[in-house]
């Protein structure tokens, strides 16, 4: 598999990844739960989305799906998933394991446990490299501690020997990161990677991201629930919520003229820096139970705005801008200032 | 890594002695009076006394303790109440034979078990794993007598393809297994050997394996496009130190014979030696047989450190 292959034309600007209708549940004996309820978007190539939501609204679980991590067994997937040329829920799993990490990689939030404690970051990374390139083990360990220079690893020599565990928690990420861009991946799916780190380092993390993401023409998809990060990162902004995008458009739109009620509560809970001495705004009530079949808008409950009908309906995304849309029915009311 | 190494060498010397206190010990909280069982019911009051001032066993037990103790440490663990041949010259020909039969049983038992393991920790709850923790409860159940005196009904005595007991034509001296006419000896008992380690070992391993089949890390090795035989490498090389402690574990038991299985095959090594020792009264023997074996245990488990340290980076090596 050339990477030619896997990336589409960019002048033609076809849509490196294509999500139409994505549903995920987990099965078991005794329960279903509907993880994510019909999620579709693009990302072109070059292109940051940033995915906001809660803890459960099944942002990790359509990163998951989108490279087919998610056990076989037990997650049912339909809808449509396609990243460059490959139709990722048709492809079997000798051929999707030649896509992962070559064309599509992913970053995870945890890089105390998301290394292999026994090899060395080292063989690590090129273990990566001799899976998906034809090269030697000279060439491939060569290309290791470039990878590891371009992640700003100082001392890079010393930390290709070095364990996992001699190395701090941002050093990981940085190691995990190389790993993942080892390949050259048109597409990178980051789910949470700076959740678990010190402030400091998550901007630096944060900026290598973004750096890389620049020089090598990715597509990133970057899962987060820090509004923060993803005013500094995303181009794009979904907003998901009870396994759908709620809204989606530009991060300045999204961000400074949200739309959908449950994007305007999120923003409005956030601490800034005017809003010293203002109560923080939170969203009363608590996500709903995936386990059981929602009827209607699921964010009706919580909703300030939400009417008899919210119930009864499920809305649709509804375009209000250039690329920017909300699944609300009540979409006049929360664009009107007043109302707020 | 040495300076590890030497630590735990050293450490092992205050295990060895108390090992030896012990072996001296336990063999007088047992009823029976060695002497006795050499002498015929009517002799005198001064044959048993002179017969145990020859053994040393008029002395108090402390100083009897220190002689043995001074004599071990050079290489001399007596002379056997029952043959008169020196204890360590027997011992050693008994571990020997025992030798022969473990480290078969660890050939048979140690792969097979690593094997069905992981393969059993790969298809958690479907039909390989149960297949395979069948097998593994089976051998760990089955009393190792009864296989073994099943084994000999059906593959001696009824299909007459294998000899039922006994090292051999030659017996254990010039014992050569490259040969099969004496190889064909050491099947069935090898067999019934390998059937608990290899239960115990596989149980193991698919429970450590599985354990670091549901680490975070195999989700990263499947995102970078691992195929499953390098995951698998992962998994196992991951909880290796786990499995090298049981197979370290099973290898000690293992070298102690087993009196069961080697008085069913008359076969001469440790386990039969002991209870020989046993049912005879001879203690310097039941002495030096439980100091070698329980020297050769220490032995082992110090081996199996030093290699989970060279296995596994996260110990600490100061």
């Amino acid at each position: 598999m050339s990477l030619a292959q896997a990336i589409p034309d960019v002048a033609t600007k076809a849509p490196l990844v294509q999500v139409r209708d994505l549903h995920v549940s987990f099965v078991s004996r005794e329960e279903t739960v509907r993880a994510v309820n019909g999620v579709s978007f693009d990302l072109m190539p070059g292109e940051v989305l940033c995915i906001i939501g809660e803890s459960g609204s099944g942002k990790s679980v359509t990163m998951r799906a989108l490279m087919r991590l998610l056990p076989r067994k037990r997650a049912v997937i339909t809808g449509e998933l396609r990243v460059g040329a490959h139709d990722m829920i048709a492809l079997d799993e000798r051929r999707l394991s030649e896509i992962r990490g070559s064309v599509v990689s992913m970053v995870f939030q945890e890089p105390m446990t998301a290394l292999d404690p026994v090899y060395t970051v080292g063989r690590q990374i090129t273990e990566t490299i001799l899976r998906h390139q034809r090269c030697g083990r000279r060439t491939a360990w060569a290309r290791a501690l470039e990878i590891l220079q371009l992640v700003r690893i100082p001392s890079p020599e010393r930390r290709l020997h070095a364990y996992p565990h001699e190395l701090s928690g941002g050093l990981r990420q940085r190691a995990l990161i190389a790993m993942a861009l080892s390949c050259r991946p048109s597409l990178l799916l980051a789910d949470e990677p700076t959740t678990a780190l010190d402030a400091t380092v998550q901007i630096q993390v944060l900026i290598l991201l973004r750096k890389l993401q620049k020089e090598f023409g990715m597509g990133l998809i970057f899962v987060t629930h820090d509004l923060g990060v993803a005013a500094q990162i995303a181009d794009r902004v979904a907003v998901m919520y009870a396994g759908q995008i709620v809204e989606e458009g530009s991060a300045r739109d999204v961000l400074m003229q949200p739309r959908h009620p449950y994007t305007i509560g999120m923003l409005s809970s956030t601490v800034t820096a005017e809003a010293r001495g203002r109560d923080i705004e939170a969203i009363a009530g608590s996500p709903p139970d995936m386990r059981v079949l929602m009827q209607g808008c699921s964010f009706a409950p919580r909703c300030r705005f939400s009417v008899a009908a919210c119930s009864t309906t499920t809305p649709e995304p509804v375009a209000v801008g250039d690329r920017h849309s909300a699944r609300c029915i009540r979409l006049p009311e929360t664009f009107d200032p007043a109302a707020r | 890594m040495w300076y590890y190494a030497a630590r735990r060498v050293l450490l092992a010397i205050p295990i060895a002695l108390g090992v030896t206190v012990i072996c001296f010990c336990l063999v007088y909280l047992a009823p029976g009076d060695p002497v006795q069982t050499l002498l015929p019911p009517d002799a005198t009051q001064a044959d048993v006394a002179y017969l145990k001032k020859v053994y040393g066993f008029d002395k108090p037990i402390p100083v009897q303790y220190a002689k043995w103790l001074g004599r071990a440490v050079t290489g001399d663990l007596g002379t056997s109440i029952q043959t008169n041949q020196p204890v360590l010259r027997e011992v050693l020909r008994a571990l020997s034979h025992t030798l022969v039969l473990s480290i078969g049983a660890v050939l048979v038992a140690y792969p097979l078990a690593l094997a069905l393991g992981t393969l059993a920790a790969f298809t958690i709850g479907r039909p390989p794993d149960r297949l395979a923790t069948a097998i593994s409860v089976f051998g760990v159940s089955i009393p190792n007598y009864w296989l073994g005196i099943v084994l000999i009904i059906v593959f001696a005595v009824k299909l007459g393809a294998l000899p039922v007991a006994g090292m051999g034509p030659n017996g254990s001296d010039s014992f050569d297994i490259t040969r099969w006419a004496q190889f064909r000896y050491v099947i069935l008992p090898v067999v019934t050997t390998a059937c608990v380690p290899l239960g115990i070992i596989m149980r193991t391993t698919r429970s450590a394996v599985a354990e670091v089949l549901s680490q975070e890390f195999i989700q990263t090795l499947r995102a970078k496009g691992l195929r499953r035989g390098a995951v698998l490498r992962h998994a196992v090389r991951n909880a290796l130190p786990q499995m090298l402690a049981v197979m370290g574990l099973q290898f000690g038991y293992l070298v102690g014979g087993s009196i069961l299985t080697e008085t069913i095959f008359t076969w001469p090594g440790t386990g039969l030696l002991l209870s020989k020792s046993i049912l005879t009264r001879d203690i310097p023997m039941l002495q030096g047989a439980m100091l070698v074996l329980a020297l050769c245990f220490v032995g082992i488990n110090l081996a199996v450190d030093l290699l989970q340290t060279a296995v596994d980076p996260r110990i600490k090596r100061a």
